[in-house]
């Protein structure tokens, strides 16, 4: 029983990871100018996974990816650059963080200052149902299958009319 | 003269509004009817004065009266007669007056169909309705007034900001208005329920049909806003997780729950003070919705702090009413008994499921929405949290919540039976299967969790009609009857089925366009050609045009479709004359489902265009669906409407119902 438990929560965690892996990897639309896709393929959507997590500085939310401003279009360029320069994804989002900011980033860094914001949703469920099991134990505790005096009174006083 | 007149209305309406604040609730404290029927007067002439009062400002922009500051700066004399009437609430100060016109309109309503309603609750209603009258009247007349005049009256306007010139424009807002004042009936019921301490099974018969009404307006104005960018942005996006879609769509997660809860409370009188708690949330997002959307507060806090009296004024509105209500709440809520005990599977557990999942994807929403303002108030420092951030919270916490979906309606009241639910849904957990099997079998890219969630879709979709298969059961009865059978069924049953059938549809729209979708990015000169998704666009030429208030380049494209018919698209560049704003009008073509759309970009220095186009596959799904949900909410509301013409005899039934159940 316990063995089987484990195993349903394996399977619940592999499952959530899977979902979160495809929310984060949609194909997006881009607003990116034919000349500066990449020609390795696979590098190329490397830069548009990451260009749709970064923002367009001088847009209103909008990602470097939909984005027709200039300064999106020297942004995705810069980082097509560092990716065929070799950096890996995080040292890409490195770079580009420590020359903008984190404002930068679409999807804010885990850490102390984003701790509730990240940790709200899982927190909120978990308390919820906590919540709920508290009630349910505390209601059959106090069972409503017995009457209050007032009610036994009133039964008495109905069957008595009765007869 | 009109244009005075439509102000001096107003005012108007502000003196009756202060009265009907006051008198009623004054009335129903000391149980005085004619006090309390004043109310009935009042609310009817304030929306009155006010219709009045929007006409005269309407007036002002169809003729053009350019002395009207607000008409200068929102319109120009060669608009098109469509839009010099949305104009009228393409700006800041005509869309608040549409908002208190909206409220006033649902205040007379509810005198208008509440004549079976205690007078006592009525009146509090309605006063609780005047105090939100109160504080927008005061806020448009203070700090918005539409009405000023110019002294030089100029000759021409500066035109409505090009992008909202759209037929999308004319009606989105509206709509979405009409929803969020819809709330402001149900918090009124909910203050109204917390000052009086009476709650009862009929007060949610009575505020689930206007929650109802409200909910499906919020769908239609949030999904026309969604096709609306999705079609006039050009980029081919439909939800952007912007702080201004937020903002109309934690309204709809509450009053999704809410319907929900009053759900219970009205079948089984529990959850009483959660729903009570819900209406009050429902119509403070609304409130906060337009405080985020009208303060500027969004675009950076610090533009909020350079025009300051609208904000501030704003402000004071939302800590009075969302912090007053609460606090009523915290005083009142124990006075509100909860009856109805049941067991953890049961429809009451299921709907109750379905909150926690809700308030928490609201929660989601409304933290990651403010967070950035909080975070740099606090301490200063500038984070963004944008669409990866909530498509990684806000789809984690949807899945389940999709997966309970049809087993709700098959749980029985106070103690259901999971398995026996289960096996009802044989179908859908059938058509699921197949779904997952084909879709990895017939594609080669899509992730395994793609398929996985086209299958949750499918079970969504034929799951809804669960409860209407069991309660007409084709197999047994035989065809004639059962179909007799299913026109018999209550217009909710038949509602729920749509609505929940119709997020399955939204869902498979969400997940094919995002997964499936194609895209080609090309420079094009004329003659040249390019392929997508077998669909072959050769561009033709390039003719201009010219309209009364803009000039635009069409760019032909001839399309030959994979079979064969041939048809002709023509996106456009163009120019607004007035304010020289250049905009991009895409081009969509419509198969099936699915749609081909075509972008324009850049003109780059070898004279060449930039042209986008994309496949989305079954991406009118997600609007579509968003109409069966509507039309799931308007057979429901058909189906109220019949119980709540007659609600005294059903508060009637309720208590002799309850006396029943003391008795037996």
């Amino acid at each position: 029983m316990v063995k089987l438990q484990i195993l349903s929560r394996y399977v619940v965690i592999a499952l959530s990871a899977l979902m979160i892996a495809t929310f984060l990897n949609p194909t997006r639309s881009l607003a990116v100018n034919p000349n500066e896709v990449l020609s390795d393929a696979a590098l190329e959507q490397r830069a548009r996974n990451l260009s749709s997590k970064l923002r367009c500085l001088v847009c209103q939310n909008q990602s470097i990816d939909d984005s027709d401003a200039s300064l999106a279009k020297d942004l995705r360029i810069l980082l097509r650059k560092r990716l065929v320069a070799g950096d890996s994804d995080e040292q890409v989002i490195d770079y580009i963080v420590s020359r903008y900011g984190e404002f930068v980033l679409l999807q804010p860094r885990f850490g102390m200052h984003t701790l509730v914001l990240w940790s709200l949703p899982v927190v909120l469920i978990l308390t919820g149902f906590l919540v709920l099991l508290f009630k349910l134990k505390n209601r059959s505790r106090t069972d409503a299958r017995t009457l209050s005096d007032e009610e036994n009174a009133r039964i008495t006083e109905l069957l008595g009319k009765g007869d | 003269m009109i244009v005075e007149l439509g102000h001096y209305t107003l005012v108007l309406a502000l003196g009756l509004a202060l009265v009907q604040s006051v008198v009623p609730i004054i009335g129903a404290r000391i149980g005085h009817f004619g006090l309390m029927r004043l109310a009935n007067q009042t609310s009817i002439m304030m929306a009155l004065l006010i219709s009045f009062s929007f006409g005269a400002l309407t007036w002002a922009y169809v003729n053009s009266d350019f002395s009207v500051v607000n008409v200068w700066q929102n319109s120009h004399s060669l608009q098109p007669y469509l839009y010099k009437y949305s104009s009228v609430w393409g700006n800041h100060e005509g869309s608040l007056l549409l908002w208190v016109l909206f409220l006033a309109i649902f205040a007379s309503l509810v005198s208008v169909f509440g004549k079976n309603l205690p007078p006592e609750l009525k009146a509090n209603v309605l006063s609780v309705q005047a105090w939100i009258l109160v504080a927008f009247l005061l806020f448009i007349l203070i700090t918005s007034n539409p009405f000023e005049r110019l002294a030089n009256p100029p000759l021409e306007g500066n035109d409505l900001n090009p992008i909202l010139q759209d037929v999308g424009l004319a009606i989105h807002p509206p709509l979405l208005y009409f929803g969020y004042v819809g709330l402001s009936v149900t918090f009124a019921f909910a203050t109204a329920a917390l000052i009086s301490g009476r709650l009862d099974a009929a007060w949610a018969r009575w505020v689930r049909p206007w929650t109802l009404i409200a909910w499906v307006f919020l769908t239609a104005g949030i999904a026309m806003g969604s096709y609306w960018a999705y079609y006039e942005l050009g980029w081919g996006g439909w939800w952007f997780w912007d702080p201004v879609e937020n903002a109309s769509f934690m309204p709809w997660l509450a009053a999704t729950a809410l319907l929900h809860s009053a759900l219970v409370m009205e079948k089984r009188e529990a959850l009483k003070i959660w729903t009570v708690l819900l209406a009050i949330v429902a119509f403070s997002m609304s409130l906060l919705g337009t405080f985020l959307v009208r303060s500027g507060v969004l675009t950076s806090v610090h533009a909020f702090a350079t025009d300051p009296e609208r904000g501030v004024f704003i402000l004071a509105i939302l800590v009075l009413f969302i912090g007053g209500s609460l606090a009523l709440f915290a005083l009142r809520a124990g006075v509100l008994k909860s009856g109805g005990l049941f067991a953890p599977i049961s429809r009451e557990g299921a709907l109750v499921f379905n909150n926690l999942f809700l308030t928490s994807a609201l929660a989601t929403v409304l933290v990651g929405t403010l967070y950035p303002l909080l975070l740099e108030a606090v301490n200063g420092s500038k984070i963004s949290v944008g669409a990866p951030f909530f498509n990684l919270t806000f789809g984690p916490l949807m899945m389940p919540l999709l997966l309970a979906v049809p087993f709700g309606p098959l749980l029985a009241w106070k103690r259901g039976d999971l398995l026996a639910a289960l096996s009802r849904l044989y179908l859908a957990a059938g058509a699921a299967l197949l779904a997952v099997i084909i879709t990895l079998a017939f594609t080669t890219d899509a992730p395994v969790l793609a398929a996985l969630v086209i299958g949750l879709a499918f079970w969504v979709m034929v799951g809804a009609f669960a409860e209407i298969s069991v309660r007409t059961d084709i197999r047994k009865n035989g065809i004639a009857k059962a179909f007799a059978r299913a026109f018999g069924l209550p217009g909710s049953l038949w509602g729920t089925a749509f609505a929940h059938f119709g997020l399955g549809v939204t869902l498979l729209g969400i997940v094919s366009v995002s997964v499936f979708e194609t895209e080609v990015i090309q420079e094009m000169k004329i003659g040249d050609k390019a392929t997508i998704s077998g669909y072959q666009l050769t561009l033709k030429n390039i003719s201009p045009r010219k309209a009364s208030n803009y000039n635009e380049d069409i760019i032909n494209f001839e399309v030959l479709a994979p079979g064969g018919e041939k048809f002709v698209m023509q996106p456009a560049k163009r120019i607004y004359t007035t304010r020289r704003m250049p905009t991009t009008e895409s081009a969509i073509n419509t198969s099936g489902f699915s749609q081909l759309y075509v972008s324009l970009g850049e003109i780059s220095e070898n004279n060449s265009l930039t042209v986008r186009m994309w496949w989305k596959p079954q991406v009118t799904l997600i609007w579509l669906g968003s109409l069966f949900m509507i039309f799931g909410g308007l057979l429901s509301l058909a189906d109220r409407r019949l119980r709540v013409g007659a609600p005294k005899r059903a508060a009637r039934a309720s208590k002799v119902e309850s006396e029943v159940t003391i008795n037996g």
